[in-house]
Protein backbone atom coordinates (compact mmCIF):
# COMPACT_ATOMS: atom_id res chain seq x y z
CA UNK A 1 0.00 0.00 0.00
CA UNK A 2 1.82 3.03 -1.14
CA UNK A 3 1.98 5.72 -3.73
CA UNK A 4 2.51 9.21 -2.45
CA UNK A 5 3.58 10.67 -5.74
CA UNK A 6 2.67 14.17 -4.81
CA UNK A 7 6.05 14.87 -3.19
CA UNK A 8 9.22 15.15 -5.25
CA UNK A 9 12.38 13.35 -4.45
CA UNK A 10 15.13 15.96 -4.51
CA UNK A 11 18.19 13.84 -3.64
CA UNK A 12 18.77 15.73 -0.41
CA UNK A 13 18.19 12.87 1.98
CA UNK A 14 18.11 14.99 5.14
CA UNK A 15 15.57 17.37 3.65
CA UNK A 16 13.61 14.45 2.25
CA UNK A 17 13.49 12.79 5.65
CA UNK A 18 12.39 16.01 7.27
CA UNK A 19 9.49 16.28 4.86
CA UNK A 20 8.67 12.61 5.25
CA UNK A 21 8.71 12.54 9.04
CA UNK A 22 6.06 15.23 9.17
CA UNK A 23 3.65 12.45 8.30
CA UNK A 24 2.67 10.33 11.29
CA UNK A 25 2.28 7.16 9.21
CA UNK A 26 5.85 7.46 7.94
CA UNK A 27 7.12 8.06 11.47
CA UNK A 28 5.28 4.97 12.65
CA UNK A 29 6.58 2.99 9.69
CA UNK A 30 10.19 3.90 10.51
CA UNK A 31 9.72 3.13 14.20
CA UNK A 32 8.02 -0.22 13.70
CA UNK A 33 10.35 -1.09 10.83
CA UNK A 34 13.38 -0.45 13.03
CA UNK A 35 12.17 -2.65 15.88
CA UNK A 36 11.16 -5.43 13.52
CA UNK A 37 14.37 -5.30 11.48
CA UNK A 38 16.54 -5.59 14.60
CA UNK A 39 14.56 -8.53 15.96
CA UNK A 40 14.36 -10.27 12.58
CA UNK A 41 18.08 -9.72 12.01
CA UNK A 42 19.01 -11.31 15.33
CA UNK A 43 16.62 -14.24 14.98
CA UNK A 44 17.56 -14.89 11.37
CA UNK A 45 21.15 -15.74 12.30
CA UNK A 46 19.87 -18.55 14.49
CA UNK A 47 17.47 -19.62 11.74
CA UNK A 48 20.36 -20.03 9.31
CA UNK A 49 22.65 -21.64 11.88
CA UNK A 50 19.99 -24.15 12.92
CA UNK A 51 18.92 -24.80 9.31
CA UNK A 52 15.41 -23.83 10.31
CA UNK A 53 14.49 -21.75 7.26
CA UNK A 54 11.73 -24.15 6.36
CA UNK A 55 10.30 -23.68 9.84
CA UNK A 56 10.44 -19.90 9.30
CA UNK A 57 8.64 -20.29 5.99
CA UNK A 58 6.05 -22.59 7.55
CA UNK A 59 5.42 -20.32 10.54
CA UNK A 60 4.69 -17.44 8.16
CA UNK A 61 2.05 -19.47 6.36
CA UNK A 62 0.59 -20.80 9.58
CA UNK A 63 0.45 -17.19 10.69
CA UNK A 64 -1.66 -16.37 7.68
CA UNK A 65 -4.30 -18.86 8.81
CA UNK A 66 -4.16 -17.35 12.28
CA UNK A 67 -4.58 -13.84 10.93
CA UNK A 68 -7.45 -14.91 8.67
CA UNK A 69 -9.11 -16.60 11.62
CA UNK A 70 -8.71 -13.49 13.77
CA UNK A 71 -10.33 -11.36 11.08
CA UNK A 72 -13.29 -13.74 10.90
CA UNK A 73 -13.75 -13.42 14.66
CA UNK A 74 -13.34 -9.63 14.44
CA UNK A 75 -10.08 -9.62 16.39
CA UNK A 76 -6.92 -7.77 15.30
CA UNK A 77 -4.94 -10.07 12.93
CA UNK A 78 -1.80 -9.84 15.09
CA UNK A 79 -3.46 -11.92 17.85
CA UNK A 80 -4.28 -14.68 15.43
CA UNK A 81 -0.75 -14.51 14.06
CA UNK A 82 0.82 -14.72 17.51
CA UNK A 83 -1.46 -17.53 18.66
CA UNK A 84 -0.97 -19.72 15.61
CA UNK A 85 2.76 -19.16 15.21
CA UNK A 86 3.64 -19.68 18.88
CA UNK A 87 1.54 -22.85 19.17
CA UNK A 88 2.91 -24.28 15.91
CA UNK A 89 6.44 -23.17 16.75
CA UNK A 90 6.31 -24.99 20.08
CA UNK A 91 4.88 -28.03 18.30
CA UNK A 92 7.69 -28.02 15.76
CA UNK A 93 10.31 -27.69 18.49
CA UNK A 94 8.88 -30.58 20.50
CA UNK A 95 8.13 -32.92 17.58
CA UNK A 96 11.24 -32.59 15.51
CA UNK A 97 14.21 -32.53 17.83
CA UNK A 98 16.65 -33.70 15.22
CA UNK A 99 17.18 -31.42 12.25
CA UNK A 100 17.05 -34.29 9.80
CA UNK A 101 13.38 -35.16 10.24
CA UNK A 102 12.01 -31.72 10.85
CA UNK A 103 10.77 -30.86 7.38
CA UNK A 104 8.36 -33.78 7.13
CA UNK A 105 6.73 -32.93 10.44
CA UNK A 106 6.61 -29.23 9.69
CA UNK A 107 5.13 -29.87 6.26
CA UNK A 108 2.45 -32.07 7.78
CA UNK A 109 1.39 -29.41 10.27
CA UNK A 110 1.67 -26.71 7.62
CA UNK A 111 -0.72 -28.39 5.18
CA UNK A 112 -3.37 -28.72 7.89
CA UNK A 113 -2.92 -25.14 9.02
CA UNK A 114 -3.22 -23.76 5.50
CA UNK A 115 -6.41 -25.77 5.14
CA UNK A 116 -7.75 -23.96 8.20
CA UNK A 117 -6.72 -20.64 6.65
CA UNK A 118 -8.69 -21.48 3.53
CA UNK A 119 -11.73 -22.26 5.66
CA UNK A 120 -11.45 -18.92 7.45
CA UNK A 121 -11.14 -17.11 4.12
CA UNK A 122 -14.32 -18.82 2.95
CA UNK A 123 -16.12 -17.45 6.01
CA UNK A 124 -14.68 -14.01 5.56
CA UNK A 125 -16.96 -11.45 3.92
CA UNK A 126 -14.96 -8.26 4.41
CA UNK A 127 -12.57 -6.32 2.21
CA UNK A 128 -9.86 -8.13 0.31
CA UNK A 129 -7.41 -5.44 1.46
CA UNK A 130 -7.12 -7.06 4.86
CA UNK A 131 -6.06 -10.42 3.44
CA UNK A 132 -3.82 -8.66 0.94
CA UNK A 133 -1.94 -6.76 3.65
CA UNK A 134 -1.39 -9.97 5.62
CA UNK A 135 -0.02 -11.68 2.55
CA UNK A 136 2.25 -8.88 1.39
CA UNK A 137 2.62 -6.54 4.36
CA UNK A 138 1.59 -2.95 4.84
CA UNK A 139 4.09 -1.04 6.92
CA UNK A 140 2.82 2.40 6.00
CA UNK A 141 -0.58 1.32 7.28
CA UNK A 142 0.80 0.92 10.81
CA UNK A 143 -0.75 3.09 13.53
CA UNK A 144 1.19 4.57 16.49
CA UNK A 145 -0.58 2.15 18.84
CA UNK A 146 0.63 -0.74 16.68
CA UNK A 147 4.15 0.59 17.02
CA UNK A 148 3.81 0.38 20.80
CA UNK A 149 2.42 -3.12 20.47
CA UNK A 150 5.41 -4.10 18.31
CA UNK A 151 7.76 -2.75 20.95
CA UNK A 152 6.00 -4.53 23.82
CA UNK A 153 5.92 -7.82 21.90
CA UNK A 154 9.61 -7.56 20.98
CA UNK A 155 11.03 -6.57 24.36
CA UNK A 156 10.47 -9.89 26.14
CA UNK A 157 11.84 -11.72 23.12
CA UNK A 158 14.98 -9.56 23.14
CA UNK A 159 15.46 -10.20 26.85
CA UNK A 160 14.91 -13.95 26.47
CA UNK A 161 17.30 -14.14 23.51
CA UNK A 162 19.93 -12.13 25.34
CA UNK A 163 19.72 -14.56 28.24
CA UNK A 164 19.99 -17.77 26.24
CA UNK A 165 21.84 -16.61 23.13
CA UNK A 166 25.13 -18.23 24.02
CA UNK A 167 23.58 -21.52 25.06
CA UNK A 168 21.39 -21.43 21.98
CA UNK A 169 24.46 -20.81 19.84
CA UNK A 170 26.20 -23.82 21.38
CA UNK A 171 23.13 -26.05 21.12
CA UNK A 172 22.72 -25.00 17.49
CA UNK A 173 26.33 -25.78 16.60
CA UNK A 174 26.76 -28.98 18.61
CA UNK A 175 23.49 -30.28 19.99
CA UNK A 176 24.73 -33.62 21.29
CA UNK A 177 27.61 -32.16 23.24
CA UNK A 178 25.32 -29.48 24.64
CA UNK A 179 22.93 -32.17 25.78
CA UNK A 180 25.71 -34.21 27.37
CA UNK A 181 26.84 -31.08 29.19
CA UNK A 182 23.47 -31.03 30.90
CA UNK A 183 22.02 -28.17 28.88
CA UNK A 184 18.30 -28.27 28.23
CA UNK A 185 18.36 -28.42 24.46
CA UNK A 186 14.61 -29.01 24.19
CA UNK A 187 13.83 -25.91 26.26
CA UNK A 188 16.35 -23.93 24.22
CA UNK A 189 14.73 -25.18 21.02
CA UNK A 190 11.32 -24.07 22.26
CA UNK A 191 12.62 -20.64 23.25
CA UNK A 192 14.14 -20.28 19.78
CA UNK A 193 10.87 -21.26 18.10
CA UNK A 194 8.88 -18.84 20.29
CA UNK A 195 11.30 -16.03 19.44
CA UNK A 196 10.95 -16.93 15.77
CA UNK A 197 7.17 -17.02 16.09
CA UNK A 198 7.01 -13.52 17.59
CA UNK A 199 9.55 -12.16 15.10
CA UNK A 200 7.52 -13.55 12.23
CA UNK A 201 4.20 -12.36 13.61
CA UNK A 202 5.33 -8.78 13.88
CA UNK A 203 7.41 -8.91 10.70
CA UNK A 204 4.26 -9.89 8.81
CA UNK A 205 2.99 -6.34 9.32
CA UNK A 206 6.02 -5.07 7.40
CA UNK A 207 6.53 -7.59 4.70
CA UNK A 208 3.66 -10.07 4.74
CA UNK A 209 3.68 -13.84 5.13
CA UNK A 210 4.66 -14.55 1.56
CA UNK A 211 7.76 -12.39 1.70
CA UNK A 212 8.78 -13.29 5.26
CA UNK A 213 11.99 -14.95 4.07
CA UNK A 214 13.40 -11.56 3.10
CA UNK A 215 13.61 -10.47 6.75
CA UNK A 216 13.89 -13.74 8.69
CA UNK A 217 16.32 -15.71 6.55
CA UNK A 218 18.08 -13.69 3.85
CA UNK A 219 19.80 -11.10 6.13
CA UNK A 220 21.63 -13.89 7.95
CA UNK A 221 22.24 -15.78 4.72
CA UNK A 222 24.10 -12.64 3.63
CA UNK A 223 25.82 -12.24 7.00
CA UNK A 224 27.23 -15.78 7.23
CA UNK A 225 29.01 -15.24 3.93
CA UNK A 226 30.68 -12.13 5.29
CA UNK A 227 31.51 -13.03 8.88
CA UNK A 228 32.72 -16.16 10.63
CA UNK A 229 32.21 -14.92 14.15
CA UNK A 230 28.66 -15.20 15.48
CA UNK A 231 28.70 -11.70 16.98
CA UNK A 232 29.76 -10.03 13.73
CA UNK A 233 27.34 -12.15 11.73
CA UNK A 234 24.44 -11.06 13.95
CA UNK A 235 25.47 -7.42 13.60
CA UNK A 236 25.69 -7.63 9.81
CA UNK A 237 22.37 -9.45 9.68
CA UNK A 238 20.71 -6.69 11.71
CA UNK A 239 22.34 -3.98 9.56
CA UNK A 240 21.11 -5.60 6.35
CA UNK A 241 17.56 -5.91 7.69
CA UNK A 242 17.65 -2.31 8.92
CA UNK A 243 19.11 -0.89 5.73
CA UNK A 244 16.58 -2.69 3.55
CA UNK A 245 13.62 -1.68 5.71
CA UNK A 246 14.63 1.96 5.99
CA UNK A 247 15.52 2.28 2.31
CA UNK A 248 12.32 0.47 1.36
CA UNK A 249 10.14 2.89 3.33
CA UNK A 250 12.14 5.84 2.02
CA UNK A 251 11.78 4.88 -1.64
CA UNK A 252 8.16 3.82 -1.28
CA UNK A 253 7.33 7.34 -0.09
CA UNK A 254 8.04 8.59 -3.59
CA UNK A 255 7.01 5.65 -5.71
CA UNK A 256 3.67 4.01 -6.30
CA UNK A 257 4.94 0.44 -5.83
CA UNK A 258 4.41 -1.23 -2.45
CA UNK A 259 7.05 -0.89 0.30
CA UNK A 260 7.40 -4.67 0.64
CA UNK A 261 8.53 -4.88 -2.95
CA UNK A 262 11.38 -2.43 -2.32
CA UNK A 263 12.47 -4.14 0.90
CA UNK A 264 12.53 -7.56 -0.72
CA UNK A 265 14.34 -6.21 -3.77
CA UNK A 266 17.02 -4.46 -1.71
CA UNK A 267 17.66 -7.56 0.40
CA UNK A 268 17.82 -9.68 -2.74
CA UNK A 269 20.20 -7.25 -4.43
CA UNK A 270 22.57 -7.36 -1.46
CA UNK A 271 22.33 -11.14 -1.46
CA UNK A 272 23.20 -11.27 -5.17
CA UNK A 273 26.17 -8.97 -4.73
CA UNK A 274 27.49 -11.04 -1.84
CA UNK A 275 26.95 -14.30 -3.70
CA UNK A 276 28.52 -13.15 -6.93
CA UNK A 277 31.38 -11.08 -5.56
CA UNK A 278 34.59 -13.10 -5.84
CA UNK A 279 36.55 -13.39 -2.64
CA UNK A 280 33.51 -13.39 -0.35
CA UNK A 281 32.82 -16.50 1.63
CA UNK A 282 35.03 -18.57 -0.62
CA UNK A 283 37.01 -20.38 2.06
CA UNK A 284 34.39 -23.05 2.42
CA UNK A 285 34.04 -23.56 -1.31
CA UNK A 286 37.75 -23.66 -2.01
CA UNK A 287 38.23 -26.24 0.66
CA UNK A 288 35.30 -28.17 -0.76
CA UNK A 289 36.95 -28.28 -4.16
CA UNK A 290 40.19 -29.44 -2.60
CA UNK A 291 38.34 -32.03 -0.63
CA UNK A 292 36.65 -33.64 -3.60
CA UNK A 293 40.15 -34.30 -4.91
CA UNK A 294 41.35 -35.52 -1.55
CA UNK A 295 38.18 -37.55 -1.11
CA UNK A 296 39.47 -40.16 -3.53
CA UNK A 297 42.12 -41.00 -0.97
CA UNK A 298 39.58 -41.96 1.67
CA UNK A 299 37.96 -45.33 1.78
CA UNK A 300 41.39 -46.81 1.27
CA UNK A 301 42.22 -50.37 2.16
CA UNK A 302 41.32 -51.56 5.60
CA UNK A 303 43.06 -54.47 7.17
CA UNK A 304 40.02 -55.44 9.14
CA UNK A 305 37.24 -57.35 7.53
CA UNK A 306 33.86 -58.40 8.84
CA UNK A 307 32.62 -58.79 11.53
CA UNK A 308 34.19 -55.44 12.35
CA UNK A 309 32.12 -53.80 9.63
CA UNK A 310 32.59 -50.14 8.92
CA UNK A 311 29.16 -48.59 9.04
CA UNK A 312 28.46 -46.04 11.76
CA UNK A 313 26.62 -47.41 14.69
CA UNK A 314 23.14 -46.34 15.62
CA UNK A 315 22.25 -47.05 19.20
CA UNK B 1 46.70 -46.18 39.94
CA UNK B 2 43.48 -44.48 40.83
CA UNK B 3 40.28 -46.01 39.47
CA UNK B 4 38.00 -43.40 37.92
CA UNK B 5 35.25 -45.62 36.52
CA UNK B 6 34.03 -48.92 37.81
CA UNK B 7 31.29 -51.17 36.46
CA UNK B 8 30.04 -54.06 38.51
CA UNK B 9 27.67 -56.48 36.76
CA UNK B 10 26.02 -53.61 34.89
CA UNK B 11 23.01 -54.37 32.71
CA UNK B 12 21.58 -51.89 30.24
CA UNK B 13 18.68 -51.70 27.81
CA UNK B 14 16.08 -49.54 26.14
CA UNK B 15 12.46 -50.36 26.94
CA UNK B 16 11.98 -54.06 26.30
CA UNK B 17 15.34 -54.58 24.59
CA UNK B 18 18.35 -55.57 26.62
CA UNK B 19 21.53 -54.28 25.00
CA UNK B 20 24.08 -56.02 27.15
CA UNK B 21 24.36 -57.60 30.58
CA UNK B 22 26.93 -58.44 33.20
CA UNK B 23 29.56 -55.86 32.35
CA UNK B 24 32.34 -55.71 34.89
CA UNK B 25 35.37 -53.55 34.29
CA UNK B 26 37.29 -50.66 35.69
CA UNK B 27 39.13 -47.80 34.09
CA UNK B 28 42.14 -46.31 35.74
CA UNK B 29 43.31 -42.75 35.69
CA UNK B 30 45.42 -42.08 32.61
CA UNK B 31 44.39 -45.21 30.73
CA UNK B 32 43.78 -45.37 26.99
CA UNK B 33 40.90 -47.76 26.43
CA UNK B 34 39.37 -48.84 23.14
CA UNK B 35 35.72 -49.84 23.01
CA UNK B 36 35.34 -52.29 20.16
CA UNK B 37 32.48 -54.33 18.78
CA UNK B 38 30.12 -54.77 15.84
CA UNK B 39 27.46 -52.23 14.86
CA UNK B 40 24.53 -51.96 17.20
CA UNK B 41 26.30 -53.90 19.95
CA UNK B 42 25.91 -51.05 22.42
CA UNK B 43 29.20 -49.17 22.33
CA UNK B 44 27.50 -45.76 22.23
CA UNK B 45 25.15 -47.04 24.93
CA UNK B 46 28.14 -47.42 27.24
CA UNK B 47 28.92 -43.72 26.66
CA UNK B 48 25.31 -42.77 27.38
CA UNK B 49 25.62 -44.54 30.72
CA UNK B 50 28.82 -42.73 31.59
CA UNK B 51 27.34 -39.39 30.48
CA UNK B 52 24.36 -39.95 32.74
CA UNK B 53 21.93 -39.84 29.79
CA UNK B 54 20.81 -43.40 30.53
CA UNK B 55 20.50 -45.31 33.79
CA UNK B 56 21.74 -48.87 34.16
CA UNK B 57 19.02 -51.45 34.67
CA UNK B 58 21.04 -53.46 37.07
CA UNK B 59 24.43 -53.64 38.68
CA UNK B 60 26.48 -50.76 39.85
CA UNK B 61 28.25 -48.10 37.80
CA UNK B 62 30.46 -45.46 39.31
CA UNK B 63 32.34 -42.59 37.76
CA UNK B 64 34.66 -40.60 40.01
CA UNK B 65 33.24 -42.51 42.96
CA UNK B 66 29.59 -41.66 42.32
CA UNK B 67 26.81 -42.70 39.93
CA UNK B 68 27.25 -40.86 36.62
CA UNK B 69 25.37 -37.60 36.32
CA UNK B 70 24.49 -35.49 33.31
CA UNK B 71 26.61 -32.42 32.78
CA UNK B 72 29.65 -33.64 34.70
CA UNK B 73 32.39 -31.13 33.78
CA UNK B 74 35.05 -33.80 34.29
CA UNK B 75 33.90 -35.48 31.08
CA UNK B 76 34.91 -34.35 27.61
CA UNK B 77 32.66 -35.87 24.97
CA UNK B 78 32.97 -36.11 21.20
CA UNK B 79 29.80 -37.64 19.77
CA UNK B 80 29.68 -39.61 16.54
CA UNK B 81 27.28 -37.24 14.82
CA UNK B 82 27.64 -33.49 14.62
CA UNK B 83 25.49 -30.59 13.55
CA UNK B 84 28.44 -28.95 11.80
CA UNK B 85 28.41 -29.42 8.05
CA UNK B 86 29.97 -28.02 4.88
CA UNK B 87 27.84 -24.87 5.09
CA UNK B 88 28.82 -23.96 8.64
CA UNK B 89 30.76 -20.78 8.03
CA UNK B 90 31.83 -20.31 11.65
CA UNK B 91 35.44 -19.97 12.69
CA UNK B 92 36.69 -23.18 14.31
CA UNK B 93 38.00 -21.55 17.49
CA UNK B 94 34.49 -20.24 18.18
CA UNK B 95 33.34 -23.83 18.66
CA UNK B 96 36.30 -24.57 20.91
CA UNK B 97 35.42 -21.49 22.98
CA UNK B 98 31.85 -22.73 23.27
CA UNK B 99 33.29 -26.02 24.49
CA UNK B 100 34.87 -24.04 27.29
CA UNK B 101 31.98 -21.78 28.26
CA UNK B 102 29.04 -22.46 25.93
CA UNK B 103 26.93 -23.77 28.80
CA UNK B 104 27.14 -20.44 30.60
CA UNK B 105 24.37 -17.92 30.29
CA UNK B 106 26.42 -14.99 29.16
CA UNK B 107 29.36 -14.51 26.83
CA UNK B 108 32.57 -13.39 28.56
CA UNK B 109 31.84 -9.90 29.80
CA UNK B 110 34.99 -8.75 31.56
CA UNK B 111 38.43 -8.61 29.92
CA UNK B 112 39.73 -11.27 32.30
CA UNK B 113 36.87 -13.64 31.46
CA UNK B 114 37.48 -13.02 27.80
CA UNK B 115 41.20 -13.69 28.18
CA UNK B 116 40.49 -16.87 30.13
CA UNK B 117 38.26 -18.15 27.39
CA UNK B 118 40.76 -17.29 24.67
CA UNK B 119 43.58 -18.96 26.57
CA UNK B 120 41.52 -22.09 27.18
CA UNK B 121 40.74 -22.26 23.47
CA UNK B 122 44.35 -21.66 22.43
CA UNK B 123 45.62 -24.26 24.87
CA UNK B 124 43.11 -26.86 23.67
CA UNK B 125 43.94 -26.20 20.02
CA UNK B 126 47.64 -26.47 20.78
CA UNK B 127 47.16 -29.79 22.59
CA UNK B 128 45.66 -31.33 19.45
CA UNK B 129 48.13 -29.63 17.12
CA UNK B 130 45.45 -27.50 15.49
CA UNK B 131 46.59 -24.00 16.35
CA UNK B 132 46.59 -22.96 12.71
CA UNK B 133 43.09 -24.38 12.15
CA UNK B 134 41.50 -22.10 14.73
CA UNK B 135 40.93 -19.23 12.35
CA UNK B 136 39.46 -21.34 9.55
CA UNK B 137 35.74 -21.88 9.03
CA UNK B 138 34.41 -25.22 10.25
CA UNK B 139 32.81 -25.97 6.90
CA UNK B 140 36.19 -25.78 5.18
CA UNK B 141 37.92 -28.38 7.34
CA UNK B 142 38.59 -31.96 6.29
CA UNK B 143 37.31 -34.91 8.31
CA UNK B 144 40.56 -35.32 10.21
CA UNK B 145 40.87 -31.61 10.89
CA UNK B 146 37.28 -31.48 12.15
CA UNK B 147 37.93 -34.35 14.53
CA UNK B 148 40.83 -32.39 16.01
CA UNK B 149 38.61 -29.38 16.50
CA UNK B 150 35.95 -31.52 18.20
CA UNK B 151 38.70 -32.97 20.37
CA UNK B 152 39.85 -29.45 21.26
CA UNK B 153 36.24 -28.49 22.00
CA UNK B 154 36.02 -31.43 24.42
CA UNK B 155 39.40 -30.57 25.96
CA UNK B 156 38.69 -26.88 26.49
CA UNK B 157 36.94 -27.54 29.80
CA UNK B 158 39.97 -29.53 31.07
CA UNK B 159 38.20 -32.87 31.47
CA UNK B 160 39.69 -35.80 33.35
CA UNK B 161 38.16 -38.36 31.02
CA UNK B 162 37.53 -38.21 27.28
CA UNK B 163 34.75 -40.17 25.61
CA UNK B 164 35.37 -40.30 21.86
CA UNK B 165 32.66 -41.95 19.76
CA UNK B 166 33.97 -43.27 16.44
CA UNK B 167 36.39 -40.40 15.79
CA UNK B 168 38.17 -42.53 13.19
CA UNK B 169 35.03 -43.56 11.30
CA UNK B 170 35.39 -41.40 8.21
CA UNK B 171 39.18 -41.12 8.13
CA UNK B 172 41.60 -42.87 5.82
CA UNK B 173 44.34 -44.93 7.42
CA UNK B 174 46.92 -42.14 7.53
CA UNK B 175 44.56 -39.57 9.08
CA UNK B 176 43.31 -42.20 11.54
CA UNK B 177 46.88 -42.96 12.57
CA UNK B 178 47.60 -39.23 13.03
CA UNK B 179 44.53 -38.71 15.18
CA UNK B 180 45.33 -41.74 17.32
CA UNK B 181 48.80 -40.32 17.92
CA UNK B 182 47.26 -37.02 19.02
CA UNK B 183 44.90 -38.81 21.41
CA UNK B 184 47.66 -41.06 22.70
CA UNK B 185 49.80 -37.97 23.35
CA UNK B 186 46.97 -36.48 25.40
CA UNK B 187 46.67 -39.65 27.46
CA UNK B 188 50.42 -39.95 28.08
CA UNK B 189 51.37 -36.30 28.54
CA UNK B 190 48.21 -34.79 30.02
CA UNK B 191 47.10 -37.87 31.91
CA UNK B 192 43.58 -37.68 30.47
CA UNK B 193 41.90 -41.06 30.59
CA UNK B 194 40.34 -41.87 27.25
CA UNK B 195 37.65 -44.23 26.03
CA UNK B 196 37.59 -44.44 22.26
CA UNK B 197 34.88 -46.26 20.32
CA UNK B 198 36.17 -47.78 17.10
CA UNK B 199 35.25 -50.54 14.73
CA UNK B 200 38.83 -51.05 13.60
CA UNK B 201 41.36 -51.91 16.26
CA UNK B 202 44.46 -51.76 14.08
CA UNK B 203 45.31 -48.03 14.17
CA UNK B 204 44.95 -48.19 17.96
CA UNK B 205 46.52 -51.45 18.98
CA UNK B 206 50.01 -50.18 19.75
CA UNK B 207 48.80 -47.40 22.03
CA UNK B 208 46.14 -49.14 24.10
CA UNK B 209 46.17 -50.04 27.76
CA UNK B 210 42.90 -51.92 27.70
CA UNK B 211 40.15 -53.10 25.42
CA UNK B 212 36.45 -53.24 26.19
CA UNK B 213 34.90 -55.61 23.71
CA UNK B 214 31.13 -55.47 23.35
CA UNK B 215 29.35 -58.10 21.28
CA UNK B 216 26.44 -60.47 21.44
CA UNK B 217 24.96 -58.86 24.55
CA UNK B 218 28.15 -59.35 26.51
CA UNK B 219 31.09 -57.22 27.49
CA UNK B 220 34.63 -58.52 27.74
CA UNK B 221 37.53 -56.51 29.00
CA UNK B 222 41.23 -56.91 29.41
CA UNK B 223 44.58 -56.30 27.83
CA UNK B 224 44.46 -56.16 24.04
CA UNK B 225 46.55 -59.33 23.69
CA UNK B 226 44.25 -61.20 26.05
CA UNK B 227 40.93 -60.05 24.59
CA UNK B 228 41.82 -60.07 20.94
CA UNK B 229 42.35 -63.79 20.57
CA UNK B 230 40.67 -66.29 18.31
CA UNK B 231 39.07 -68.03 21.29
CA UNK B 232 37.71 -64.96 23.08
CA UNK B 233 36.32 -63.33 19.96
CA UNK B 234 34.79 -66.53 18.66
CA UNK B 235 33.04 -66.96 21.99
CA UNK B 236 31.85 -63.34 22.00
CA UNK B 237 30.51 -63.30 18.47
CA UNK B 238 29.09 -66.77 18.51
CA UNK B 239 30.65 -67.34 15.12
CA UNK B 240 34.09 -68.48 14.05
CA UNK B 241 36.48 -65.51 14.17
CA UNK B 242 40.21 -65.74 13.59
CA UNK B 243 42.83 -63.31 14.80
CA UNK B 244 45.99 -63.18 12.71
CA UNK B 245 49.15 -61.23 13.43
CA UNK B 246 51.36 -59.72 10.78
CA UNK B 247 55.02 -58.86 11.08
CA UNK B 248 54.30 -55.30 12.35
CA UNK B 249 52.07 -56.50 15.18
CA UNK B 250 48.97 -55.53 13.18
CA UNK B 251 45.94 -57.65 13.86
CA UNK B 252 43.72 -59.02 11.19
CA UNK B 253 40.38 -60.16 12.46
CA UNK B 254 38.68 -62.48 10.04
CA UNK B 255 35.11 -63.58 10.45
CA UNK B 256 32.16 -64.80 8.40
CA UNK B 257 30.65 -62.17 6.09
CA UNK B 258 27.18 -62.82 7.40
CA UNK B 259 28.27 -63.02 10.99
CA UNK B 260 25.87 -60.26 12.01
CA UNK B 261 23.02 -62.71 11.61
CA UNK B 262 24.56 -64.95 14.19
CA UNK B 263 25.48 -62.12 16.50
CA UNK B 264 21.87 -61.28 17.31
CA UNK B 265 21.20 -62.72 20.73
Amino acid sequence: MSGYGWVWWNWNIIADLRVMLQYTFIQSAFEAGTIIAILAGVVSYLVVLRRSSFAAHALGHVGFSGAAGAVVFAVAPIWGLLLFTTVSGTGIAVLGRRAANRDVEIGTVLAFMLGLGLLFLAFYRGYATEAYSILFGDIVGISPSQVWFTLYASLPVFVALLLVYRQLLFASLDEEVAEAKGMHTLVLGIIFMLALAVAISIAVTVIGVLLIFALTVTPAAIAVRLAQRPLYAVLISVLVALAATWAGIFIAFYEVEPTSFFIVTIVFAIYLVVRLMPGLGPAVQQARAAQSVRGSATGGPRTTSAPLASEPETP
Amino acid sequence: METIARADHVEVGYHARTVWTDATFDIGSGEFVAVIGPNGAGKTTLFKLLLGLLRPRGGRLELFGAPPRRGNPKIGYVPQTHTVDRDTNVQADQLVRLGYSGNRWTPPLTPSEWREEREASERALELVGATELGSRPLGALSGGELQRIFLAEALAGRPEILLLDEPLASLDLRRAEELVQVVSGLVRRQGVSTLLVAHDINPLIRYLDKVIYIANGRVATGLPRDVLTTERLTALYGVRVEVLHDSRANLVIVGGEDSHQDVVA
